[in-house]
């Protein structure tokens, strides 16, 4: 108890100093919490796949078509139960600086595959009704205020032209990390205007395939590409999780330097904590020495000093991962164009108090260091 | 007077060694952040930029934005060449090349994971009109074979990328005989083939992705554009080349700004938050030594400037530092994809002589705004009160 009371006296001391220090701690955990839900945000589209999906593409490259037929070829494979396919679209909304993710998709058969987009029954009929009906996550929606029944014009960049869709339907994640901004419309819509002007029709950039089974993905990618081997077209098949994954990878390097600046962070936190620790213990050496010629065991100065320490980084840890939450959501709006699903993960949080304890145990070594190795006799005689 | 000032200030800061360095790094990590970044986005913008020519016309179909989403006809290549204006060659042709560009995926060096790579299709007239490019290694492709030549940066970050080796794609080998350099430009991490050759392999024939050409007069450019434009039976976007390039930047670099600035503001009120700590104490130990400086008639003003001084120098060590470490990030070479056109890039990190500039200044501003309030607090102390205190 008295030690306690011994550590709150001590750090009220300098109130300007400590509350500094405190805000040092508080942004660093904060910065490191944000850069943290970066590299998350990296992954969310990984993080959101499911094992029982599987994503055919044209081996050659995402760049290049398949046949629409090979739908019914893929559908009597063993182990598939659905198959979805569709286009990146790639339109452009007004402007570029709007761009988010569209796609043209066999929308009834896509939303049986992605049970973790939550459309209500009404919608979901209007929208399958509707040749030029089309569906937007509910944070896309929100970005330009778009309402049931509202009509969107999008200006293709890789199928040429304007293109109108009604908006029929609005989507709400099932899951924390499910990607609400993108917008889906009929793939038959885009065919029909691909044949009238002909170009490559009845083609299909990406099959989406449901298997019964998550034990059976690997087999079933095999036998899928196995089945187009040496056609005009080969596949490329893999969970849908690789395949998120192989976006990831190539901008690993900016990812790298994410992580790379987090540890910087932690770096930064230290140093900050540290010198005011040394500089607490430089001006205290001659009451420490003190205390030592009562008879307190270097246990007790220990606990004395590394209890101020801690009490402060604790302090400002608590008060960063208060702050990070809103921080993050106002960061993700910005940019949400770029990275949409934006959280703070709880293993975010663990490793925040982790940091804030580690640093506060970190930032007394120096200054107990200094304590122990002066000799009583030097430390009564010393003027900070 | 100010020399001894600042004499005065330079010596506190060795006096207090350990402080001074952990505050002073801690001003150069922030500054390191800060300027690695900016020559992140420098780098990307750098890159791209310099990849076009001034001088070089880029047509595409309209609103395409990138040349892996483009489709011009033959026919309408025809029309664009015929409305050109575009320099001669020796020759006597014109210098203008009809390109495919497609993505293809290859496995990347050092992690074996596939990353997309632009493979071009060209002709002679592609390296006439692209002067930078250079072969450095082998021979040039052979009109109407399966040779390619490769991009520096792509002989360097792809498995099985050397001269004779052969790649695998559209169901076709093709032979690497040479490898060019483009000196640091977006050319380097593409592949370069016969245009014929590869639209046939790839089933591309019905169309080119854009037709390339040299002005014989860069000033001729709006005058041609609106021909274009004007003629009914394109639907085309014309752009100079190095602003088609300029463009495909645009997305990267906004990001990294974006985040590079919301890190640094954050950082930087940490490394304030530090020197403020520092500064603080420095005054607080030394209340004796301020008052015996008033007392010997020293102003007000004076000890408030050594004070700055103080600081300042705290976040000028702290620059240069940070601007010394990031300045040997210019060795790196990153390679990432670029959103755009969802292609690998390679680029440098590169610095320039504004980002120094801003780097230094950034850290002169968060000195001094660490400095400046106890150094008012010292300058107001009353010369009685803190002689007493000693």
């Amino acid at each position: 108890m008295f030690l306690l009371k011994l550590i709150v006296r001590n750090s009220l001391r300098h109130k300007l100093r400590t509350v500094l220090t405190m805000l040092g701690v508080t942004i660093a955990v904060l910065s490191f919490g944000m850069l943290r839900s970066v590299v998350d945000a990296w992954y969310a589209g990984v993080e959101a796949s499911a094992a029982n999906r599987l994503i055919t593409r044209n081996a050659i490259s995402l760049n290049f078509q398949l046949p629409v037929s090979y739908k019914e070829k893929i559908r009597q494979v063993e182990g598939v139960s659905t198959v979805s396919f569709g286009n990146w679209f790639g339109g452009v909304y007004i402007d570029e600086k709007n761009f988010f993710a569209n796609f043209a998709m066999d929308l009834k058969s896509y939303l049986e595959l992605y049970p973790e987009f939550l459309v209500s029954g009404s919608q979901r009929k209007e929208l399958l009704t509707d040749r030029k009906g089309a569906i937007a996550g509910a944070k896309l929606a929100g970005r330009f205020n778009w309402k049931i029944g509202d009509i969107v014009t999008l200006r293709g960049t890789i199928f040429p032209g304007n293109w109108d869709f009604t908006i029929r339907a609005i989507y709400k994640g099932r899951d924390k990390n499910t990607d609400e901004t993108q917008f889906f419309f009929h793939w038959d819509y885009l065919n029909e205007r691909m044949k009238t002007m002909k170009i490559a029709a009845d083609t299909a950039g990406i099959y989406i395939i449901g298997v019964t089974k998550p034990e059976l993905a690997a087999e079933v990618s095999q036998m899928v590409d196995k089945l187009f081997k040496n056609s005009m077209a080969e596949t490329l098949t893999e969970t849908e999780k690789a395949f998120q994954m192989s976006f990831v990878s190539m901008t690993e390097a900016i990812l790298i330097s994410v992580q790379l600046v987090s540890f910087l962070v932690i770096f930064i936190i230290l140093a900050v904590v540290t010198n005011t620790m040394a500089m607490t213990a430089r001006e205290r050496i001659r009451e420490y020495t003190v205390f030592r010629s009562l008879g307190f065991e270097p246990v007790f100065i220990f606990m004395m000093i590394a209890g101020e320490s801690l009490l402060i980084t604790a302090t400002g840890g608590t008060i960063a991962i208060a702050a990070t939450f809103p921080v993050v959501k106002v960061f993700g709006d910005y940019m949400s164009m770029f990275l949409p699903v934006f959280i703070v993960s709880t293993e975010t949080i663990v490793l925040d108090v982790i940091i804030s304890l580690a640093v506060g145990l970190l930032a007394c070594v120096i200054p107990l260091w200094v304590t122990f190795k002066i000799k009583i006799a030097d430390g009564l005689r010393a003027v900070a | 007077m100010i020399t001894l000032l600042l004499q005065y200030s330079l010596r506190n800061l060795m006096r207090r060694r350990l402080t001074t360095i952990l505050t002073a790094l801690g001003m150069a990590l922030v500054v390191f952040v800060f300027t690695a970044i900016l020559m992140l986005s420098n780098g990307i913008v750098k890159t791209l930029v310099t990849t076009g020519s001034y001088d070089n016309v880029i047509v595409l179909r309209k609103s395409a934005g990138v040349e892996m989403q483009s489709q011009i006809t033959r026919e309408d290549s025809d029309i664009i060449e015929s409305h050109s204006d575009a320099k001669t060659d020796t020759d006597g042709e014109k210098l203008s090349a009809r390109e495919i560009v497609v993505l293809i995926s290859l496995p990347k060096k050092i992690t074996a994971k596939p990353a997309n790579v632009v493979i071009r299709g060209v002709t002679g007239k592609s390296f006439r009109l692209r002067p930078v490019v250079k072969l450095i290694e082998g021979r040039m492709p052979r009109v109407g074979s399966t040779d390619i030549v490769i991009g520096k940066s792509i002989a360097k970050g792809f498995q099985g990328t050397e001269i004779g080796q052969r790649l695998r794609f559209a169901m076709q080998e093709w032979v690497i005989v040479g490898i060019f350099d483009a000196g640091n430009r977006g050319f380097n991490s593409e592949i370069w083939g016969d245009v014929n050759v590869l639209s046939q392999f790839f089933r591309r024939q019905s169309a080119y992705s854009s037709v390339i050409f040299e002005l014989k007069d860069g000033s001729m450019f709006d005058a041609l554009k609106q021909r274009i434009l004007r003629d009914r039976r394109l639907k085309v976007d014309v752009k100079r080349e190095n602003l088609y390039y300029g463009e495909q930047s645009e997305m990267m670099s906004k990001f990294l700004t974006i985040l590079g600035l919301s890190l640094t503001l954050i950082f930087s009120v940490g490394a304030v938050i530090g020197a403020m700590i520092t500064m603080y104490s420095a005054t607080a130990t030394r209340t004796a030594e301020i008052g015996t400086l008033r007392a010997l008639g020293f102003r007000r003003f004076s000890i408030l400037m050594a004070f700055i001084f103080e600081s300042l120098f705290l976040g000028g060590a702290g620059g240069i530092a940070g601007l010394f470490l990031a300045s040997f990030l210019q060795l790196f070479t990153v390679s990432t994809m670029n959103w755009q056109t969802f292609s690998e890039l390679a680029f440098t990190f590169s610095i320039n002589f504004e980002i120094i500039l801003s780097g230094m200044a950034f850290s002169l501003i968060m000195g001094f705004a660490g400095g400046v309030l106890p150094a008012i607090k010292a300058a107001r102390m009353k010369i009685v009160d803190s002689l007493r205190t000693a």
